[in-house]
């Protein structure tokens, strides 16, 4: 429907897809690839961004946040409005959300922020008082804060270049936020770098606060068919398993996941 | 139009077979596809016991194709047969299942615990799988390995026996001899070719495994070149695969003599490719005025054709 270039790298590409859109829930994914090409010939997973809706409220598809990396993004990068492309989804396990008084932290790292617009939305019909901790390369790559800022989302900026917000990583001022947290507490969600993921899993352990996390892996199906996408993840004192991102994730609890 | 085709004692409804590790254990599908309209469905390879498989990334995509070593992670067969079998069976589906093994005892006792378990319908011998070190492959590649295996399993159990063959040797017809001396009621080939892809800008490996096997488009003349050669050596059923995308690929391996076709690596790209193949099947059938789709086994010319005839690029 549109492909909506924000910079060089970033698009939010929009998909008729009113079925995929009306069944999605924050947090979920789903495999996208041009349609009828064989390079790339598997599709990708990535995050619904938005759920669109027309002027009387309709639901008419959903969008991606594409960030143009390898051969498959820069194609979706490079689409334009009638081209087709095969979805296939929602797929996976959404996030679990929670209500006040305990607040909702989101942690997003760059393209890391795709699943945390319909999880602001969800968490703003609740009534859930929610925080975009939200770190980019440079204040060019921070995207949709008025999206936020309207649903009445506290904004936590932080960019590496300190262009805008905190200079550095996101994780410093989620830290100081963590060592004030009230007696209710905070949902920590994250979606981002593998390293990212880790510090905020490990930081929310730390101030005994849960934490919920978005994992990417190269993905072959999306269904649980190909056993490419798995995570370590361990239950209480049990072994360590090799659990499929696909279908037992994308979001985790961030104590149960095993970092390398 | 009758699209039933025969393997040893088993009559399947049409040739379309899940392949083995493209399909989890079945039942990870049966939202996208009603598992009773597949020709079979074939487990991921189980050995006795679980098995945690390879540290990920897996998988890497290559020019048409993709080059996985999962390691054969997997519930071990009595977790299949009490967990995954109840629900195949529930859902009306003809389950074959993979079997693996480090050693030739491991191969018959997986196999007798299927013969007792209710709802398999065939064994496919895992002797194949490029990506694990002991057991499997070793027998895979050697002449007498196969015959050894093939031969201790047929004595084990009265389910039909399927070996899996590995293109990763010489002359993959003496193999299906070997095979087909030993007992088996048929052979399915092509597992994946050995192959790896460097990361140039790292030096390092695309999977942890370094090597793994190819699979997709890539491979297809090559796995349809092997059925051919198997056909013209031994009489059991072969079981054709390899980068099959669509109806006029699988009718390619019929006509180069297989019997039925599995379908690994399109599951992935698209879940929905059973109906489509189908349907491309039967609209070749009504074209080609064929009433019976198993009188296409075989039925590939191979007379040479003149050379001032273009072969239609988009036809292949």
């Amino acid at each position: 429907m549109a492909n909506l270039r924000l910079s060089r790298e970033y698009s939010v590409l929009s998909l008729a897809a009113p079925e995929v859109g009306a069944r999605t829930r924050p947090g979920q994914f789903v495999m996208l690839k041009p349609a009828g090409v064989t390079d790339p010939l598997l599709r990708r997973p990535f995050s619904v961004f938005e759920i669109l809706r027309d002027s009387r409220g309709a639901i008419t598809g959903v969008s991606i946040l594409n960030k143009r990396a390898g051969r498959s993004t820069k194609r979706l990068y490079d689409l334009e409005v009638g081209d087709v492309v095969s979805c296939l989804g929602p797929l996976g396990l959404p996030f679990t959300p929670v209500s006040a008084p305990r607040q909702a932290w989101m942690v997003a790292g760059g393209v890391g922020l795709a699943p945390f617009a319909t999880l602001a939305e969800s968490l703003a019909a609740s009534g859930t008082p929610t925080t975009l901790f939200y770190g980019a390369r440079t204040s060019d790559e921070l995207f949709y804060l008025d999206f936020f800022g309207r649903l009445g989302v506290t904004l936590v900026l932080a960019t590496e270049d300190g262009g805008r917000g905190v200079k550095g990583r996101v994780t410093a001022p989620l830290e100081q936020a963590l060592k004030s947290v009230g007696a209710d507490g905070a949902m920590v969600y994250a979606c981002g770098p593998e390293p990212m993921l880790e510090a905020v899993a490990k930081l929310a352990a730390r101030y005994h606060q849960p934490s919920q996390v978005s994992v990417e892996r190269v993905m072959g199906c999306g269904l649980g068919g190909c056993y490419s996408c798995v995570v370590p993840v361990k239950h209480g004192n049990e072994e360590a398993n090799l659990v499929r991102s696909c279908i037992s994730g994308p979001v985790f609890d961030g104590a149960e996941l095993v970092w390398d | 139009m009758d699209l039933s085709v025969r393997i040893g004692s088993l009559t399947l409804p049409n040739p379309l077979i899940a392949a083995s590790g493209c399909f989890g254990y079945g039942l990870e599908y049966e939202q996208v596809v009603d598992l009773s309209t597949l020709g079979a469905v074939v487990s991921k390879g189980l050995f006795l016991k679980e098995r945690q498989g390879h540290p990920p990334p897996r998988i890497v995509e290559t020019p048409a194709g993709m080059i996985n070593a999962i390691g054969l992670q997997g519930i071990g067969v009595h977790r299949f047969v009490k967990e995954k079998l109840p629900q195949l069976r529930a859902h009306g589906a003809r389950t074959f299942v993979n079997v693996c093994g480090s050693t030739l005892d491991e191969y018959v006792e997986v196999c007798k615990v299927l013969s007792q378990a209710e709802g398999v319908s065939a064994i496919e011998l895992n002797i194949s799988c490029p990506n694990i070190k002991e057991g499997g492959i070793q027998f895979g590649c050697s002449l007498t390995g196969t015959y050894e295996v093939v031969s201790a399993v047929r004595k084990a159990t009265h389910l039909p026996v399927i070996p899996k063959l590995t293109p990763n040797v010489t002359d993959v017809a003496s193999f299906a001899r070997a095979s087909e001396d030993a007992g088996a009621d048929a052979v399915s080939l092509v597992n994946t070719f050995l192959a790896m892809a460097i990361d140039v800008e790292t030096r390092r490996p695309t999977i942890s495994n370094v090597m793994g096997g190819l699979s997709g488009p890539a491979i297809r003349p090559i796995a349809v070149r092997m059925v051919w050669e198997c056909y013209q050596l031994v009489k059991i059923p072969i079981i054709g695969m390899g980068g099959i995308t669509n109806a006029r690929d699988a009718i390619e391996f019929m006509l180069a003599g297989a019997t039925a076709v599995q379908i690994g690596t399109q599951n992935f790209v698209d879940p929905f490719v059973w109906g489509k193949v189908l349907a491309g099947i039967e609209d070749y059938m009504t074209r080609h005025k064929v009433e019976r789709l198993s009188d296409l086994i075989g039925a590939f010319d191979p007379s040479p054709v003149r050379g001032d005839k273009p072969v239609v690029g988009t036809n292949l």
